[in-house]
């Protein structure tokens, strides 16, 4: 059971971490992105990991996991659409070359 | 703990749980995928498949109303979306455009880092792991907590929604059209 529940976590974290390099790494705006919708996917795991394990009576884990899935799709809307604007603007969506929010 | 008895535990675990071998596998695998490949079409591809393959974990977890809405929203609208976009940003496909940048080392270091203080922080945490049953019909359940005790975030979230909605269209708007 225990071992079990570590096994998902560790899915979890390993996950994430693939998600923290391709945000780090990634030269494209839409690349940042997809990276962000893995380290949703891997706290969803997360949440219904516990859910199913330390409270299994309840389902609060998973209406906290449709709401992250809420949030995710809006954050994918907005992205989008800035991208979509950078790349009008700029002829390319390269991050490192938009820096104009800095000082 | 001797190399040999942790390859033989690694075994036992692997022929006990072959599902949630199998699909963690998958998504590992094309997780990777999503994030190394040069051709950024690829990658979304690539995500779809880790998309499905948390879909199944859910699952798994006897989550199968949101392993629903995960195939739904995000397989099949988020993904989407992203294909969209790399369409319509022409020539980030191809081949010759490096998609990643000089900072890979420490990227490396630091989810590698990430990924040791987690895992090794399992040990350190008190697991009060019980064995009781789900409730038995998970989305007549999801939909009356929704209704009573989170019926305040859920209608919360629909302004999210609606925010995002007119935000992605003012943004997207060309001037004086």
């Amino acid at each position: 059971m225990l071992n079990m529940m570590l096994a998902y976590l560790s899915l979890a974290a390993i996950l994430f971490a693939i998600g923290i390099f391709g945000v780090l790494t990634r030269r494209n705006a839409i690349g940042i992105l997809m990276s962000l919708e893995l380290m949703f996917n891997a706290v969803n795991i997360n949440l219904v990991t516990f859910n199913r394990y330390i409270t299994p009576d309840g389902l609060t884990g998973q209406i906290f996991a449709i709401f992250v899935v809420v949030v995710a799709a809006a954050e994918a809307v907005v992205g989008l659409a800035i991208v979509l604007l950078l790349y009008r603007n700029w002829r390319g969506i390269d991050i490192d070359h938009i820096n104009i929010m800095k000082w | 703990m001797d190399i040999g008895q942790s390859i033989v535990n690694l075994y036992e675990f692997v022929a006990g749980q072959p599902v949630f071998c199998l699909l963690t596998f998958i998504i590992i695998f094309s997780a990777i995928c999503v994030v190394t490949l040069k051709n950024i079409f690829h990658s979304a591809l690539f995500l779809i498949l880790a998309l499905f393959g948390v879909a199944g974990i859910y699952i798994l977890l006897e989550a199968e109303f949101l392993a629903a809405v995960q195939v739904l929203i995000y397989v099949g609208a988020i993904s989407i979306l992203l294909i969209f976009a790399i369409m319509l940003t022409a020539n980030l496909a191809s081949k010759r455009i490096v998609q990643s940048n000089e900072q890979v080392p420490v990227a490396i270091i630091v989810c590698v880092g990430f990924l040791l203080t987690s895992l090794g922080s399992f040990g350190y945490s008190v697991w009060r792991v019980r064995d009781a049953a789900m409730p038995e019909n998970n989305t007549l359940t999801l939909g009356k907590l929704l209704m009573t005790d989170f019926v305040l975030p859920f209608e919360v979230v629909s302004v999210v929604l609606l925010a995002a909605m007119i935000g992605a269209i003012v943004l997207a708007r060309r001037e004086g059209a």
